[in-house]
């Protein structure tokens, strides 16, 4: 598990080493046991939770996945992308049909979702590898709209009232049929999008990322190909997209458009931008603040989106790099 | 042997000709250099040879190969590297991770090898590593391997920069103004450095400068242009001499009359 290469944490030289909690959290040791601790606590969740906390909780899970998924493209390759939901459209409607039109096991849908997924984000990285920032982001825009007007009149996705009657999993004949079930689907997700999403970060793959992200023209002369580059971010960060959106199907058994609109792939990017791009523990806080917030000032009633709001503007004002630290030295 | 030839290169932008039928060569293992006066095109020499700019005309060889028109990663890959004129850091990022960016065109690991730390992944990775720190230990960085690039002095920036263009195995390093923005010292520790990449790494150095000091103590032979066009080459002595050189840096006589 230890990395050789990239862990500055093992350099014990002092004086790069930041104080405070973040310094704590340097040593590889000490992150394995927070880790490990949260982990359990994750799994400890349903012995104490009801059926309303569990059910938020599963949706913290899911958008975990669906923001680290996003974070590959905006946060590692700088990539602006207003239109994630389309993949997550994607990955549910691939698993939707399939097994309520088509009657195919939940499991085989999967890798055909990946597929779909990744095919998907083939064609929207292709001819969006020339535009820089701004342009990215409406022709990003564009596409989420795209793929959701077509799920809404094609005939096969049930137009506009969507899909009903996605059969639920089953897994050694045991049906996958409450939410506590479903809490533990996404958080096994979840570890494995935090799992992918580490190694890749710190990986060949990932410093290319950095680097196109950092400098594009500097890195393409340092022998980077940053079409091929940015073209495996939205194939991946597609396929989380689409993984998610297959066990968001089955756990809702009924997809609509309306559940992929260009909202939702705001609020993704919300998690992304408020817990800070291109780290992991900050785009989890970020999902966590995402779904946690509207559901702890619900008292508020119709005040809270507004609370929301306000708090949101204010960690962008005073944290602009997003809730997480950045690594300094 | 020529390790760079370029023949009747010419570039212009909407009528404006900033590169006309140049001809020029590097011999592999010298150390040569490109001057000029203030816009004279030397910048945009070097993106034709990379790759940024695409010519008008005119073919460039390298190595035995046209690469006119080549991708720049792909020119990188052939065995050519460069530095800027502006530093271009990843700067956010630590010393060591933007020397291995110099490595990434010299290894393959892809994402399911990431992924999954394969044996041939985890090698490849070490390998990166083991040759960007000898890279930094060259340019004399090692000990400054974990730290946020942009933290460091304008110099030792300057540094990285040519650790990770070294980190590119490159056959020819093309240098664009190496000295600017150094103090005394630190363009001796260059010229020091420029022999040695030359003498211990046997890579040819091709390098754009203003600092006539440096150009004519270290290299071997000297490109003149102006507005475009070569207007004399040969070794410092004669460039020295040149009579169209002194016009195009100091004006013709008549140019002060009026």
């Amino acid at each position: 598990m230890v990395n050789p290469i990239n862990t500055p944490s093992t350099d014990i030289s002092g004086q790069d080493n930041p104080g405070g909690l973040s310094g704590w959290l340097q040593p590889q040791k000490n992150r394995m046991f927070i880790l490990m601790t949260l982990a359990a606590i994750a799994m400890f969740i349903p012995l104490v939770s009801n059926n309303y906390g569990l059910e938020i909780m599963t949706n913290v899970w899911f958008y975990v996945v669906l923001c680290l998924g996003l974070n590959i493209v905006v946060g590692y390759a700088g990539l602006l992308d207003l239109g994630y939901a389309a993949f997550f459209a994607v990955g549910a409607y691939t698993t939707g049909i399939l097994t309520s039109q088509f009657g195919v096991n939940f499991w085989l849908t999967i890798p055909v979702a990946v597929c779909v997924s990744a095919c998907a984000g083939f064609i929207i990285g292709g001819p969006t590898l020339r535009l820089r920032s701004d342009y990215l982001a409406i022709v990003t825009l564009g596409f989420g709209e795209i793929v959701r007007l077509i799920a809404r009149n094609l005939e096969i996705t049930g137009g506009a009232s969507g899909l009903i009657g996605i059969e639920r999993p089953t897994i050694f004949g045991f049906q996958l049929s409450q939410i506590v079930h479903f809490y533990y689907v996404f958080l096994i997700l979840a570890i494995l999008a935090c799992f992918v999403s580490y190694r890749l970060q710190h990986s060949r793959l990932g410093r290319a990322w950095q680097y196109v992200r950092e400098d594009e023209d500097a890195a393409e002369a340092m022998g980077i190909n940053r079409v091929a580059v940015k073209l495996y971010a939205y194939v991946i960060g597609a396929i989380f997209g689409g993984v998610a959106g297959c066990f968001f199907a089955a756990k809702m058994t009924a997809i609509s458009p309306e559940t992929f609109m260009f909202q939702q792939s705001v609020l993704i990017l919300l998690g992304v931008v408020l817990g800070g791009m291109g780290k992991i523990p900050g785009v989890i806080i970020g999902a966590f603040a995402l779904v946690l917030f509207p559901e702890v000032f619900r008292d508020l009633g119709s005040m809270r989106m507004l609370v929301f709001a306000i708090v949101m503007l204010i960690i962008m004002l005073y944290r602009p790099e997003g809730i997480w630290p950045a690594k300094k030295s | 042997m020529s390790l760079l030839e370029v023949n009747n290169l010419a570039l212009s932008f909407a009528g404006l000709h900033v590169i006309k039928a140049l001809d020029f060569n590097v011999e592999e293992g010298s150390i040569a250099s490109l001057i000029g006066p203030n816009g004279a095109g030397k910048t945009s020499i070097f993106n034709c040879l990379t790759g940024f700019y695409k010519p008008t005309a005119g073919e460039i060889v390298f190595n035995g190969k046209s690469i006119t028109r080549r991708k720049p990663h792909k020119i990188t890959r052939l065995g050519m590297a460069r530095t800027f004129q502006n530093l271009r850091l990843f700067k956010s990022m630590t010393v060591l991770e933007n020397v291995m960016s110099g490595m990434h065109c010299r290894s393959s690991a892809g994402p399911i090898g990431a992924i999954f730390r394969t044996d041939f992944q985890q090698k490849e990775e070490a390998r990166i590593n083991e040759f960007c720190e000898t890279c930094l230990d060259f340019v004399g960085l090692l000990e400054a391997k974990d730290r946020v690039a942009s933290n460091l002095a304008y110099g030792d920036q300057r540094r990285v920069e040519w650790a990770r263009a070294l980190a590119t195995q490159p056959k020819l390093l093309l240098l664009d103004e190496p000295a600017a923005g150094l103090n005394h010292d630190e363009k001796q520790q260059l010229i020091e450095l420029i022999n040695r990449i030359r003498d211990q790494l046997n890579i040819t150095i091709f390098l754009i400068e203003h600092d006539m000091g440096l150009v004519m103590k270290v290299s071997e032979k000297i490109t003149v242009i102006d507005y475009g066009e070569k207007i004399a080459q040969g070794n410092a002595e004669e460039i020295q001499n040149n009579q169209k050189v002194i016009e195009a840096y100091l004006g013709k006589e008549e140019d002060e009359i009026v």
